[in-house]
């Protein structure tokens, strides 16, 4: 029984092909923290999850609906009405966080004020 | 000489003065709440696992508000994130509409309006020093509040326009009673984009300059006349945020923007879309109260009145709807002319009593007291009153057998005679007299 | 026997009438629990486990056991979803789905191990180290569920929780020769439970037979007013027509002509389920597989899930790089550069996939090929009433197996992705034991039906697994 033998062709590249410099690109879009040593890793990483996202360009999709909701739900809203029953106090609020201060939660201070 | 004109559009945002937040139960009272991080849930808070379930109320006061602004209601909307980091931001994105907003294509006065959306607050930020180091403390209280945001097209060509135009919208809210609009507790919050261009070209400028920090109403003329003024150097005429300063009375740079942030908007999965048949508008619609300029032409029509003591009259609905009370409870017995739609008017606007301790009844008594009397001679009235007992036989009748009221009956009748002139005091004396005979 | 090993079904019966203890059941869970230690289940155990348990022996469930998936929020008991970044978090509030199950006198025993954010296929990729399959410990239990598989499988547990996006309930579940459920997208909610795909995340029932994912769905199906996306659809009791049998039942075999997968004794065993269908008087033949998308309005023909990876990869990753956008280490956790590899991995894909001038390349497009599958299966049900596929191509692998392919998680799901990306339920039951392996080796079945059809497949499962020797709990 053993292995299984599944593989995925690799066809006419459509899709991007990444190097380390779009990898910190978009590390940074992200906020992940990637060292140099990383981003040649994880832009092969990249590539190979890409040739199997290349498949998709084989396909027509012009005039199809994209889906982005598979219930078929419409219309889901609730009352305006307070619900004490799920607000947390300032205890609960703040009891996961590492740095509080006088019931507010502490980060190093942002430069860029709005 | 260079002759430039200002290009102005406006971004408006206005928290939704629900009972509780855009997608939970939280209460919605950021302003007044006595402590940080006393409202918030696992949705507001961006706990894991936390979903959002949208609020009707707030959903249809902002179909309301493009209602109201004359908008065409999106028949199919849905609700989108907007990704991005902000400490005051929880969930690392904000839900809010991008492609599918709930009202386009309105219209208030000469400004186009584009769109009118529903999004979520975010938490606010604070700066202080802790133990020596400078951080920024986060309050969650406001994160999650319902926001409608408010875009017009770039109409506006003076700075007159842009303040009378929020003026009239502060308005429209206000008559809603969906928000206090206020920009002093945050309620309302503005952020113009400006550029110049050459008078004559048609194109629109290849900048815009946003505002941010303009929280009083005081300062909206004054930021913008100070913005164009710095504008008159081109080389300050390109893409970017500031931010307007008390202190100096001018803007100073934020941030020059040479690409836009990449939001990667996608619709929001949490929340299924929404569709709004023609017949649900309707009925949202015809909850519309009558907005200022309606009531306001419908005052000068019906009651004669002149522009500027009717737009006075509607510069609140619960004043104007004073002023209609108590044209209701005046007694219409022979004394129309008395007190006139004029005459109230007159009164409200200049003696303005406080319309929440004082009863429109009580207010029409005033005026009716401080009436001046018209003279008439013993002889006039002695005539009405005679003529009066002539026809009223029945009535002089009753009162000679003891029935008071009676009396008012025929007093009521003699003051017809005499279409409300008189002193009542003289006139009972008299009729009383000749009753006797 | 030792009471661990007991069914759901049958714990409750005996606790009810008497003829056991709930001490007596929690100390042979104990002894499981130790026994096993090396496997690395559990990831916390709640130490008050058994008190809890005899406040509840009048309740429905009776105090069982069940384990849970660490992605459920659990008040008392840290959540950590295997990730370093919420190391300790101590939930303020409880998951919905825990909640039903401790309100309908359940008892969370422990949170059990999985991959990191339920990214992957194996359980290899948690931060606290990899679960060993108690079958045969030198293989991965599957994931992202294998905790919960596992504690099922080596009955440290009475029965489980996992939750799916296109998978990770249904793929452990058959690696470990234990039943597990896909709900319907829809069917229970997803308050509470660390986020994934959003569009695509299932809670769901994992168990020794299939008439106790039954009763687990009983206690936790339903709308919540806390989760949008949950539907206003009637709860019927799941066990009342489990024994109805699947005659009459139209069922078609899908995917055996794919490549890796035809002409192998995976196939075999899949040919062989159909003719047990068959025996059992349902009405039984082979869909014909498609590689071509353009085939997706025919009722008799399924599309290829080669499409279906690209499809499920680009979404999920989409979603997931929204969803992981919260752990910032402010208001609870550790910072982001706590994340692990594959985390890190699958977020950054997601905001290249939404990023500007790629969100419609990829995104958009991703979206309207999952129209064509959600089309495809619309035509397949005005035909049958269940399809039958294999649970995984193949039986558990060895350790290591997940660092083969940056795409491993996905290629394992394969067949599970198209019918996953329509928000269709499916159950995993054994079907088969390699004969030629030294320890058990199992093979599952994947029984999937139209949008809350949960009765229909539970019946045909509960009818297989009747009348097969594949499930280690049933003798017969």
């Amino acid at each position: 029984m053993g292995y299984n033998k599944l593989q995925m062709k690799t066809t006419k590249k459509n899709t991007a092909t990444f190097t380390p410099g779009d990898v910190k690109k978009i590390a940074d879009l992200a906020k992940i923290p990637v060292t140099p040593q990383e981003e040649q890793k994880l832009a092969d990483g990249f590539n190979a999850t890409m040739e199997v996202v290349d498949q998709l360009f084989k396909i027509d999709v012009s005039n199809i609906e994209p889906t982005s909701q598979v219930t078929g739900l419409t219309n889901v809203f609730r009352e305006d009405e307070v619900d004490m029953t799920r607000m947390f106090t300032q205890e609960q609020a703040l009891s996961n966080a590492k740095q509080t201060h006088n019931g507010f939660f502490v980060v190093p201070q942002i430069i860029d004020q709005s | 000489m260079n002759t430039y004109e200002p290009i102005i559009g406006l971004e408006i945002h206005v928290e939704l003065a629900t009972k509780s937040k855009m997608f939970c139960g939280c209460k919605n009272d950021p302003f007044f709440a006595s402590d940080p991080n006393i409202y918030t849930c696992p949705v507001c808070l961006g706990m894991p696992g936390g979903l959002p379930v949208p609020n009707k109320k707030a959903v249809e006061w902002c179909i309301l508000l493009g209602l109201a602004l004359n908008c065409r209601i999106a028949p199919e909307s849905k609700f989108d994130r907007k990704n991005y980091f902000y400490p005051d931001l929880p969930k690392g994105y904000q839900i809010t509409q991008y492609d599918q907003p709930f009202a386009t294509l309105g219209k208030l006065g000469n400004i186009r309006i584009r769109r009118v959306h529903m999004e979520e607050d975010t938490g606010k930020l604070i700066h202080a020093t802790v133990d020596g180091k400078r951080v920024s403390l986060i309050d969650f209280n406001r994160s999650g509040v319902p926001l409608v945001e408010i875009v017009t097209e770039p109409d506006f060509r003076t700075v007159e326009e842009v303040d009378s135009f929020l003026k009239k919208l502060q308005q429209i809210i206000r008559y809603l009673a969906i928000s206090g609009a206020d920009m002093e507790k945050g309620s309302m919050r503005l952020e113009p984009s400006i550029s110049l261009r050459r008078v004559g070209d048609t194109k629109l400028p290849d900048y815009r300059v946003e505002i941010k920090n303009i929280n009083s109403f005081r300062f909206v003329k004054k930021t913008l006349e100070a913005e164009i003024e710095r504008q008159q150097n081109p080389k300050e005429r390109y893409q970017a945020t500031r931010r307007y300063d008390e202190k100096t009375g001018t803007t100073l740079l934020m941030r020059a923007k040479e690409e836009a942030e990449d939001y990667r908007y996608f619709p929001e999965p949490d929340i299924p879309p929404m569709r709004f048949e023609k017949k649900y508008v309707g009925k949202l619609k015809s909850t519309l109260p009558e907005l200022p300029d309606a009531k306001k032409d419908r005052f000068i029509k019906t009651y004669n009145l002149n522009e500027q003591d009717s737009i006075l009259l509607v510069e609140t609905k619960v004043f104007a709807d004073y002023f209609e009370e108590c044209i209701k409870v005046t007694p219409k017995i022979g004394l129309v002319n008395e007190i006139s739609a004029k005459k109230i008017a007159n009164w409200l606007i200049n003696k303005r009593p406080d319309i929440e301790t004082v009863l429109p009844v009580q207010f029409i008594e005033e005026i009716r007291n401080a009436v001046t009397v018209v003279e008439l001679s013993s002889e006039e009235i002695t005539g009405a009153i005679n003529s009066v007992i002539e026809t009223k036989k029945q009535a002089v009748e009753d009162y000679r057998n003891g029935k008071e009221q009676a009396l008012m009956f025929l007093l009521g009748q003699v003051i017809k005679e005499l279409k409300g002139k008189g002193d009542k005091q003289i006139i009972i004396e008299l009729l009383r007299k000749e009753l006797k005979k | 026997m030792k009471l661990n090993t007991l069914t759901l079904a049958q714990a409750i019966e005996k606790l009810k009438k008497k003829e056991i203890s709930l001490s007596e059941l929690y100390s042979d869970i104990q002894l499981a629990m130790e026994k096993n230690k090396d496997l690395n289940v559990y990831l916390k155990v709640d130490e008050d486990a058994v008190k809890k348990a005899h406040k509840k022996e009048n309740e429905m469930l009776a105090g069982v056991p069940i384990a849970v998936k660490d992605n459920f929020l659990t008040v008392g008991l840290p959540t950590t979803a295997a990730s370093n970044v919420l190391k300790g978090f101590m939930p303020p509030y409880e998951s919905t789905v825990t909640k039903k199950i401790q309100d309908a006198g359940g008892v969370v025993i422990g949170k059990t191990n999985m991959d990191a954010w339920a990214h992957g296929s194996s359980t290899e990729t948690s931060d606290f180290g990899l679960t060993k399959n108690p079958r045969d410990p030198k293989r991965l239990p599957g994931g992202s569920s294998g905790g919960s598989a596992a504690a099922v499988a080596a009955n440290m547990c009475i029965a489980a929780i996992g939750s799916e996006t296109a998978g990770s309930i249904r793929q452990p579940a058959a690696w470990c020769g234990v039943v597990g459920l896909k709900p319907t997208y829809g069917r229970i909610s997803r308050t509470g439970v660390v986020a994934m795909g959003s569009s695509l995340d299932c809670p769901g029932p994992m168990g020794k037979t299939v008439e106790d994912c039954a009763l687990l769905l009983n206690v936790i199906a339903g709308k919540d007013i806390y989760d949008a996306t949950t539907a206003d659809i009637p709860v019927p009791d799941f066990t009342k027509n489990l024994k109805k049998g699947a005659k009459g039942m139209r069922i078609g075999i899908c995917y055996m002509n794919y490549p890796g997968i035809v002409g192998t004794p995976m196939a075999e065993a899949v040919t062989r389920a159909g003719k047990i269908f068959e025996s059992l008087g349902a009405v039984v033949d082979q869909v014909s597989l498609s590689m071509s998308v353009s085939d997706h309005f025919k009722s008799n023909t399924i599309i290829a899930p080669n499409y279906a990876i690209g499809v499920y990869t680009i979404v999920q990753r989409a979603e997931v790089s929204s969803n992981l956008a919260r752990y910032d280490g402010i208001r609870y956790g550790n910072d982001r550069s706590f994340l692990g590899e594959e985390a890190k991995r699958r977020i950054m894909l997601g905001t290249f996939a939404l990023s500007k001038g790629y969100a419609d390349k990829y995104y958009l497009r991703a979206q309207q090929i999952r129209s064509l599958y959600i089309q495809n299966f619309r035509e397949l049900f005005k035909q049958y009433d269940l399809l039958i596929s294999l649970s995984s191509p193949g039986v558990a692998l060895p350790i290591g197996a997940s660092a083969e392919s940056p795409m491993f998680g996905e290629l394992q799901d394969l067949l599970l992705e198209p019918s996953s990306l329509a928000g269709l339920p499916g159950i995993s039951v054994p079907c088969f034991r390699d004969p030629s392996a030294e320890t058990d080796l199992y093979l599952g079945l994947n029984i999937m039906a139209n949008h809350w059809q949960e009765e229909k497949m539970l019946q045909a499962a509960y009818a297989f697994e009747q009348n097969t020797e594949w499930n280690s709990w049933i003798k017969k």
